[in-house]
């Protein structure tokens, strides 16, 4: 199985989503880097939307992972409660 | 009454595929003539799946909240004269290069995706292609905006667009784009949406970013994750259309590869610049390129293909020569600039002990063996006041236009030399790979517009190498090109730090 990777701004939005991802997949690997925070996970990665609200105490909407994303790598499927990454 | 909000699968339907329309007086094939020009058949768009489902709206939302965050920094760093905050003036060069050699293929990225866009009959594929090509004129505005800030304060970064389309190094880059936008709308896509933007794009946006951030360059790094921030909409496009059609129609799946056969290969000979920029050019290091392309390049692209596999698809040709490049490309590249550092836009320099010390320690299996005794010479010779120059032009590969400086990589004191013959003339190559690439289409590389050439056929003014410098590439001849040590740049510097 290949690793699926996200990599998002290190800024205060990001922490509460990388805090989600975590939550979500218990077996992802969090490496900080100089200003970005890259996340890595075998096969699969979800960022679900209700645990990243839960996480910021606010509204949430999925694209405004947009704002903080540096890349990624992985097939993508966005929808309303989520985005996720998956390798064949 | 409260509106009911639609989810975002309906949403993408409505806001994008119900835009398209039928062709009733008009015949479909005259309004998209390039659909089929290259052998690729398309036998159903409406298959076209567009993972981000994001419709127009959306885009501005995020895209001008991304900007308003990208301004703030850029004045609160010229306000603070961030300029004066970075780890080492040394690294300022490597920006020099940036806005010279990446910035000006933004604008040819803007370009390419707005005509290839038009040439798409599916409206899915024409609206990414529409948001790719508005997200990368904002990427050359921005990054021109960033570095205008560098330009008050440190030579060569004055004349970036004139430099871009003269100077012999700069030929790389341009010639690489010139070379995707002059083909197809398929090989376009293969080549700057899939190979470029999926695979070597990240290894200059994100780890060199990232070492843009350790070196105190707020600017840099800031326009570098709000560009790469779109780039994670790229890369999905470039896969979407990679998986798009080798679904479409067997037939495709040569075509295809041959594509990511020569764009893979053409990619890394361009990213040479950036594996020097990473080594040498960053004195506070985040990774040696050899790392960085491990993760990159070997891990996530190794990925990529496996998972591109179930179509037929294999690692790109050439796959385990581009495996031992790693070990020595940046070595050979700012070995060659350095030596022909009175010919460059920017500074150049012999690294220090402790950046010598570590190039031993990331490269152990080459570094000390091949390259760090020229360095030792270079210092010595530089001691004796004899800083070494080379008085020759360099000989071009035809095809990527890099100075034949690569070795064969089983043999790094060899230089690796191809060649063909065509019609009635010879021509020149770094590597199998760029031979292969100019086999298949000779008509096309047989027009290369190769810079040395073009100063010995006499139409760069001279006749002096300096003549040429000033008043052909605007270089001030002097000021901007020349060793780090003594340079202008170097001594403002000094009086800033109140070392002078």
């Amino acid at each position: 199985m290949s690793k699926v990777y996200i990599a998002l701004q290190d800024n205060d939005v990001s922490r509460y989503i990388v805090e989600a991802i975590e939550e979500d997949n218990p077996d992802v690997t969090v490496i900080h880097m100089p200003a970005m925070i890259r996340i890595e996970n075998e096969g699969f990665l979800v960022v679900k939307r209700e645990t990243v609200e839960e996480k910021l105490g606010r509204e949430w909407d999925v694209q405004e992972l947009h704002l903080n994303l540096i890349t990624l790598g992985g097939n993508v499927d966005e929808e309303d409660d989520q985005l996720s990454l998956t390798w064949n | 009454m409260a509106t009911k909000k639609l989810n975002l699968k309906d949403k993408y339907r409505l806001l994008t595929r119900d835009l398209d329309w039928e062709f009733s007086y008009q015949d479909r094939k005259e309004a998209f003539p390039y659909e089929e020009f290259e052998g690729i058949k398309i036998t159903d768009w409406s298959k076209w799946e567009d993972p981000f489902r994001l419709t127009m709206d959306s885009y501005w939302k995020y895209q001008a909240e991304k900007e308003k965050k990208l301004y703030a920094i850029l004045d609160a760093f010229s306000q603070n004269n961030g300029q004066t905050n970075i780890s080492d003036p040394r690294y300022v060069n490597a920006l020099k290069i940036f806005l010279t050699g990446v910035s000006p293929l933004e604008y040819q990225a803007y370009q390419g995706f707005a005509q290839t866009g038009r040439e798409f009959g599916g409206i899915g594929a024409r609206v990414a292609c529409q948001m790719q090509s508005i997200d990368e004129l904002r990427h050359v505005q921005t990054q021109i905006h960033a570095m205008s800030h560098y330009n008050k304060f440190f030579d060569g970064f004055q004349e970036f667009s004139h430099q871009h389309d003269r100077i012999w190094y700069l030929s790389v880059p341009k010639s690489f784009f010139n070379d995707a936008r002059a083909a197809g709308p398929f090989e376009f896509m293969v080549a700057i949406g899939f190979s470029f933007e999926y695979v070597l794009t990240n290894l200059l946006f994100v780890p060199f970013m990232s070492g843009a951030a350790y070196n105190g360059d707020m600017a840099t790094v800031t326009f570098g994750f709000s560009a790469q921030s779109d780039e994670a909409r790229h890369m999905t496009l470039g896969l979407e259309v990679i998986k798009f059609l080798l679904e479409q129609h067997e037939d495709n799946v040569p075509i295809v590869q041959k594509w990511i056969d020569k764009w893979f290969w053409r990619g890394t000979r361009l990213l040479t610049i950036v594996a020097m920029m990473m080594d040498y050019m960053l004195p506070n290091k985040v990774m040696s390129w050899k790392e960085a392309w491990e993760v990159y390049f070997e891990e996530a692209g190794g990925a990529l293909f496996k998972d591109l596999a179930r179509y037929g698809i294999r690692m790109p040709k050439y796959a385990e020569t581009i495996e031992k490049e790693k070990e020595h490309i940046s070595h050979q590249a700012w070995w060659t600039f350095y030596t022909h550092g009175h010919a460059t836009g920017f500074h150049t320099w012999v690294p220090s002990d402790e950046e010598l010390d570590w190039l031993s320690e990331k490269y152990p299996d080459t570094f000390d063996k091949y390259y760090r005794p020229r360095w030792e010479m270079a210092k010595e010779m530089e001691a004796k006041g004899e800083r070494f120059y080379t008085k020759a032009l360099p000989q071009l590969c035809t095809v990527c236009q890099i100075p034949m400086l690569f070795t064969e990589m089983d043999d790094p004191t060899q230089t690796c030399y191809r060649s063909s013959d065509y019609e009635e003339n010879k021509y020149h190559f770094c590597s199998d790979g760029c031979k292969d690439i100019f086999d298949d289409e000779p008509e096309k590389y047989v027009q290369s517009w190769l810079p040395v050439h073009q100063i010995f056929q006499g139409n760069c003014g001279g006749p002096d190498v300096e003549d040429i410098l000033r008043d052909y590439y605007r270089i001030n001849v002097g000021t901007d090109n020349m060793d780090m040590k003594g340079s202008p740049d170097e001594l403002r510097w000094k009086e800033w730090k109140g070392t002078a």
